[in-house]
């Protein structure tokens, strides 16, 4: 075999992979502008602001009103995170700063499986357990009125847990790369473990804490199937943690055979999509290149 | 006492509380799972498809759902285990560690991967009404290793960043091309081929909104690539949201299934990485 084949085949590899990466980068601008196609004529009836401001959804009278879907999206995302970020941040403390290797090996495999489950079975237990907790036990003693337990409650703490391992796995990685002399400096000072924690710790992750949790939200924002299940599908703003919501995604999901038989109800559909995309995207641009800048600076 | 003394023990009870939450709801998911799914279990539900009036409670089972998915998670790993090699090789072979273009590509992966799968699939259907295609086997294929192609190339990634320079170099003065060493590569990461292949296979087994588009739903396992085809999330789904307790009972018995199959495939996934890491050097 001659070298120069040897030298036009490297040569050919090199174009055929840069062509197939290249490929996917331009994915992402693809699904942008092919979404973007497909909501125009829902923008062109409409503006943006009338569709997110508006609360009235009745797609075959032509109401869109995205507002119920957007607040239902961002009511369930903030519950999400105001229980994962604690506990999350907590257990992170622990494992780096605490925990012994005996007991790490009984929590790591824990975190495993809760990220490994799939969200239908997220959404299963959430019926089964989440769901009546709610409507039998925490809202009888918040209101006289019958809840059936499909709320932003249930959506938010099953959303949760399905957070907790990304947060928790996200988090040990910053506070393991926090230099162990920063530490013993903090000790030699007379600190307590928690003092450390708390004031070198965390304080030195904080850039990538709140770039954790911008990616945890991203990933909230689009989690569909076990939020559908228990959120109770009502496309009215919700008010409070009892009342049920409809989040984007679960509207998506549930429509998707209906909104055949209307053009302009398929491009609603679609610039949900949009919106979602674009939202996401600019999250996970936001904390990745923060976390890959803390990662080069380790 | 100190004030800060008393600080650590209240942080510490704090601590203690969470990882508590943590292991008491990892066994009731896993509880609640298997004792419905156990007590609603028959053999017929697994090996048999759908029979008439299943959906009212009458007999027949969710075998349809169980070779649909598995369809679609083999063939879609496949494809995206051959796009995304040469993708992970050419990140880190081909171009230099710090080149921009790698930065780029990574940065991109990293958005990719976060693109909820409700959003593929809503991309994808579009796509197909376009080309007049309806809902099948291939639309929920094609969907799943989009889906499934970030988290490969990441994962893929991460060993392959680790991988000893040196080892290239000794196969570049040699006389290699970058292309021929490749197999010194692949050698190398294996085991991170591998653990990447188990975790995109969970990934893809427990998605539902990616499919619920494209790959539609059947009563009947497939037998050609344009024909829909039935997946174990939105079988449980859609017979969990029926009214009839013969038909929820299935879903149960489904979710058990689908649970089985992704704590062994986590289970596996964890034994390689331990086993491997073991010879490792770093």
């Amino acid at each position: 075999m001659s070298n120069q084949f040897r030298i036009i085949k490297d040569k050919t590899a090199n174009g055929v992979m840069s062509a197939i990466t290249i490929v996917s980068l331009v994915f992402v601008i693809i699904m942008g502008i092919g979404l973007y196609i497909k909501s125009i004529p829902i923008l062109e009836e409409h503006s943006l602001w009338e569709l997110v401001s508006s609360s009235s959804w009745q797609p075959f009278k032509n109401d869109f009103g995205f507002l119920p879907f957007v607040m239902g999206t961002i009511w369930v995302t903030m519950i999400a995170i105001i229980i994962a970020l604690p506990l999350s941040l907590m257990t992170a403390i622990f494992l780096t700063e605490y925990a012994r290797k005996s007991v790490k090996k009984f929590v790591y495999p824990a975190l495993d499986i809760l990220a490994s489950l799939p969200s239908v079975i997220y959404g299963v237990w959430g019926t089964i357990v989440i769901v009546p907790l709610i409507s039998d036990k925490i809202a009888p003693w918040f209101s006289s009125e019958f809840s059936t337990g499909y709320t932003v409650l249930a959506a938010g703490l099953v959303l949760s847990l399905m957070l907790l391992p990304i947060l928790v796995s996200l988090f040990v990685e910053l506070f393991v790369c926090v230099p162990d002399d920063l530490r013993a400096a903090a000790y030699s000072l007379g600190a307590t473990k928690w003092q450390t924690a708390k004031n070198v710790v965390v304080k030195k992750s904080l850039p990538g804490i709140f770039a954790s949790v911008v990616l945890a939200i991203s990933k909230a924002l689009g989690e569909t199937i076990a939020v559908l299940m228990v959120c109770g599908c009502m496309p009215e703003v919700p008010k409070g943690l009892l009342d049920a919501c409809y989040p984007l995604p679960a509207l998506i999901a549930n429509n998707y055979g209906e909104m055949l038989s209307l053009p302009l109800y398929e491009s609603a559909l679609m610039f949900a999509a949009l919106l979602l995309f674009v939202v996401v995207i600019i999250f996970n641009l936001t904390s990745r290149i923060i976390l890959k800048r803390i990662e080069k600076n380790n | 006492m100190k004030s800060s003394v008393i600080f650590e023990k209240i942080a510490k009870a704090f601590m203690y509380l969470s990882i508590a939450i943590v292991f008491v709801m990892v066994a009731s998911i896993i509880w609640t799972i298997f004792k419905r799914g156990f007590g609603c279990i028959t053999w017929e539900m697994v090996s048999s498809l759908p029979g008439g009036g299943f959906y009212i409670g009458k007999e027949g089972g969710f075998l349809n759902a169980t070779v649909g998915s598995l369809y679609i998670v083999l063939s879609s790993t496949l494809l995206g285990l051959i796009i995304s090699v040469p993708i992970v090789f050419y990140l880190n072979v081909f171009l230099s560690q710090k080149s921009k273009r790698a930065y780029w590509t990574r940065l991109a992966f990293d958005v990719l991967y976060g693109i909820p799968s409700i959003v593929y699939g809503a991309f994808a259907f579009t796509i197909m009404i376009y080309m007049g295609l309806r809902t099948s086997l291939l639309g929920g294929i094609i969907v799943i290793t989009l889906l499934i192609i970030p988290i490969l190339v990441r994962s893929m990634d991460e060993v392959a960043r680790n991988f000893p320079r040196d080892l290239l170099e000794a196969s570049f003065s040699l006389g290699a091309t970058r292309l021929e060493t490749i197999g010194v590569v692949l050698r190398q990461i294996a085991p991170g081929i591998a653990t990447a292949t188990l975790l995109s296979i969970g990934r893809a087994i427990g998605d539902a909104a990616g499919v619920m588009f494209t790959a539609g739903f059947s009563d009947s396992i497939p037998t050609t690539l344009s024909q829909p085809a039935a997946t174990l999330p939105l079988s449980i789904f859609f017979q969990l949201s029926a009214p009839q307790a013969e038909v929820q009972n299935r879903a149960y018995a489904a979710a058990l299934v689908l649970t089985i199959i992704v704590l062994i495939i986590s289970l596996a996934g964890r034994f390689i990485t331990n086993r491997f890491s073991k010879h490792k050097l770093n």
